[in-house]
């Protein structure tokens, strides 16, 4: 099987997020990571191409900083890398994002692509979705579990509070994968040094422009949200917060 | 003619879900601030039935959108009934909830249209004649106001809890429900949907518990989980996770609070270490009261808490640990 895996990189989890000049994202110098379920996606190919055999490629969009995830891919095991390289890839919409992506890989015949079900940052939990309605295939999402049939696959899915659903599917197809699909594997000293030598294709902006649009979606703002709910802090040294806690728990919540 | 909001109802299996009343909340309240009309839509093999309990409520009309190939849900068939119906329907916005199985198809759906979707908002505002809509960033740690720049519609999905649903207003006369039958070619529909299923039932039943410890990432590494447990036990309570530590195998999956786990509202819920995604505080919002520790300040989770604490949960645990066992000797 042939695999595609969408990654992005996205702000680390607990960096301290600053407002840039026009208030309509946040200031560059941050501490970025792979997209917590894009790590996923790419360890649920590898193991796929381990069962099946056949070639597991992985693509970013964004600017030079966002190789680390190719980088970190191809010492996991992926095969070879698409970069659409360049600062102007992140300002996309999602619906251009997965154009771009549709016009880097239209002389490509993959079985499979995989994206996150969404990202940490924007979280619009779209672009795997629209790149199988750009290309015409269908798609199944937040999947939980993946096996090849005689017809194509079977996926698992997983529905809200518990639920899920098996679905048969024919293949290509697009699939959003949920983190905790599997156990994520490490990479390994071996790998990352042959990961220098695999090979690594970079897009440039211009060769997919002209399959993009404008954006249909503008961010007018960004802004950290008000708070709704009064909340009282506790502080002192973890001794005085430990028994200001105990006399909340006490007298206010009466739990002791 | 003024122009049309339509809100989708979610409908499974004959039921509608409740998040459905949510959106409905939403586009009254939308067309109340812009004169816009009203109208709701219900997709579905048969739904006549679920129409017209849509139909009691203040709405100008209801379309029963009706099809045996809609059941079961699949993406291509709800894709292939709605893209017919607004081509006949003009409706300026389309309004849905954001649930698993509207995310499922309504990107499709905006891609096959050439539109887009603003999706998992958390409100909106009318700024002179502009909507600009309202979602969370950043794993909730800002909210970004976000308009349209093409033509209508305009489709927009609203999170779980941004609305009350029981606040949707009732209709002074029930609105007319008309069918509308559309037409899918057998080949459109490419998946095979089997039944839907609950995996092994569940050993707890945290639904019932008074008070609930709850772990998350913060917790660092399996063994550290002792320490919560202790925590729980001197309280008397029950140990919880978030998705992470249960993806993780720390702790069996029917220890999960949130969207794809347990909805819980006990008296109290202490959050160590978890940092307030919404697919987290869906599942413990209605407890009494929260009490969140957490080293980051601008953790999403303290939005929500009533009592919160800055700091590691390493240092502040132990001593507490030991003030409850003194509080609980000494009642
Ligand atoms: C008007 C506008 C302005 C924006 N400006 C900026 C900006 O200045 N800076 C900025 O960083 N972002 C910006 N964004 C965010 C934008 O780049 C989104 O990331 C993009 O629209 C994709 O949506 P998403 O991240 O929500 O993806 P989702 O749909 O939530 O992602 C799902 C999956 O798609 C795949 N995927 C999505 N994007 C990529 C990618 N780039 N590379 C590889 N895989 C991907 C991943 O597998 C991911 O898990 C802007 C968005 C809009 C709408
Ligand atoms: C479709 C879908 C369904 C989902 N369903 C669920 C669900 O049912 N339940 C759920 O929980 N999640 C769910 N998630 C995942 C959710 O989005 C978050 O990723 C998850 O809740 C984060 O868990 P966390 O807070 O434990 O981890 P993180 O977000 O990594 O937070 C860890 C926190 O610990 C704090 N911390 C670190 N060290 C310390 C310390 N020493 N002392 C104190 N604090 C510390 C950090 O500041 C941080 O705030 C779902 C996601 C999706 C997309």
């Amino acid at each position: 099987m042939k695999i595609l895996v969408c990654m992005k990189q996205v702000p680390q989890k607990d960096a301290p997020l600053k407002l840039n000049e026009s208030s309509a994202w946040i200031r560059e110098d941050v501490s970025y990571e792979v997209n917590e379920p894009d790590a996923y996606a790419l360890e649920e190919a590898l193991r796929q191409k381990e069962k099946h055999s056949g070639e597991v490629v992985v693509i970013t969009a964004g600017p030079a900083r966002s190789r680390q995830v190719l980088r970190e891919a191809l010492a996991k095991g992926a095969d070879r890398a698409i970069h659409l390289e360049d600062p102007g890839f992140v300002g996309l919409d999602a619906v251009n994002t997965a154009r771009a992506f549709a016009a880097a890989i239209k002389d490509e015949k993959f079985d499979l692509i995989f994206t996150g079900l969404q990202s940490d940052d924007y979280g619009y939990a779209q672009t795997g979705v629209i790149l199988a309605e750009l290309l015409g295939w269908p798609h199944a999402t937040i999947i939980m579990q993946i096996e090849k049939s005689d017809s194509g696959i079977r996926v698992k899915r997983e529905l809200e509070a518990g639920y899920f659903q098996f679905v048969d599917m024919p293949l290509p197809a697009v699939l959003t994968i949920q983190s905790g699909i599997n156990k994520l594997r490490y990479a390994t000293l071996i790998g990352i040094k042959q990961a220098k030598n695999k090979p690594q294709r970079k897009v440039p902006l211009a060769e997919v422009q002209p399959a993009l649009g404008s954006n249909m979606q503008k961010i007018e703002r960004l802004y950290i949200p008000q708070k709704t709910k009064n909340t009282e802090f506790l502080e002192g040294s973890p001794g005085e917060v430990a028994k200001k806690l105990a006399e909340k728990l006490r007298n206010e919540v009466r739990v002791l | 003619m003024p122009d049309t909001i339509l809100v989708v109802v979610e409908q499974r299996e004959g039921k509608l879900n409740r998040v459905s009343w949510e959106t409905l909340t939403a586009g009254q309240a939308i067309a109340a601030e812009t004169g816009w009309t009203l109208e709701a839509a219900v997709v579905g093999g048969s739904v006549a039935t679920l129409a017209s309990e849509v139909a009691t409520k203040k709405v100008a009309k209801v379309h029963a959108v009706e099809s045996p190939r809609l059941e079961p849900y699949t993406p291509d068939a709800f894709v292939a009934a709605l893209k017919q119906f607004l081509s006949s329907k003009k409706a300026k916005l389309v309004l849905m909830p954001h649930t698993y199985q509207v995310r499922d198809f309504v990107p499709k759906l905006a891609t096959a249209m050439d539109r887009t979707v603003i999706s998992d908002c958390i409100g909106y505002k009318k700024e002179g004649d502009k909507l600009v809509f309202t979602r969370q960033m950043f794993q909730g740690k800002l909210a970004a106001d976000v308009s349209f720049a093409c033509d209508v519609p305009w489709f927009v999905t609203f999170q779980s809890g941004a609305f009350r649903g029981d606040k949707v207003e009732a209709a002074a006369a029930v609105a007319p429900v008309e069918t509308v039958k559309v037409e899918i070619a057998e080949n459109v529909v490419r998946n095979k949907p089997h039944e839907v299923f609950k995996e092994a039932k569940q050993a707890v039943d945290l639904t019932q518990a008074e008070i609930i410890v709850s772990v998350g990432r913060g917790i660092k590494e399996q063994k550290n989980i002792e320490l919560a447990k202790q925590l729980a036990e001197a309280l008397g309570g029950e140990l919880a996770a978030s998705r992470p530590i249960c993806d993780s195998g720390w702790l069996p999956m029917d220890r999960q609070i949130g969207s794809s786990g347990q909805t819980v509202a006990p008296k109290l819920y202490l959050a160590l270490g978890i940092s307030g995604a919404i697919q987290h505080i869906v599942g413990m919002k209605g407890a009494r009261t929260i009490i969140a520790i957490n080293k980051d300040a601008e953790a999403p989770i303290f939005e929500i808490a009533d009592y919160a604490v800055v700091g590691n949960l390493f240092d502040i645990v132990p001593p507490l640990i030991e003030e409850v066992k003194k509080a609980k000797v000494g009642s």
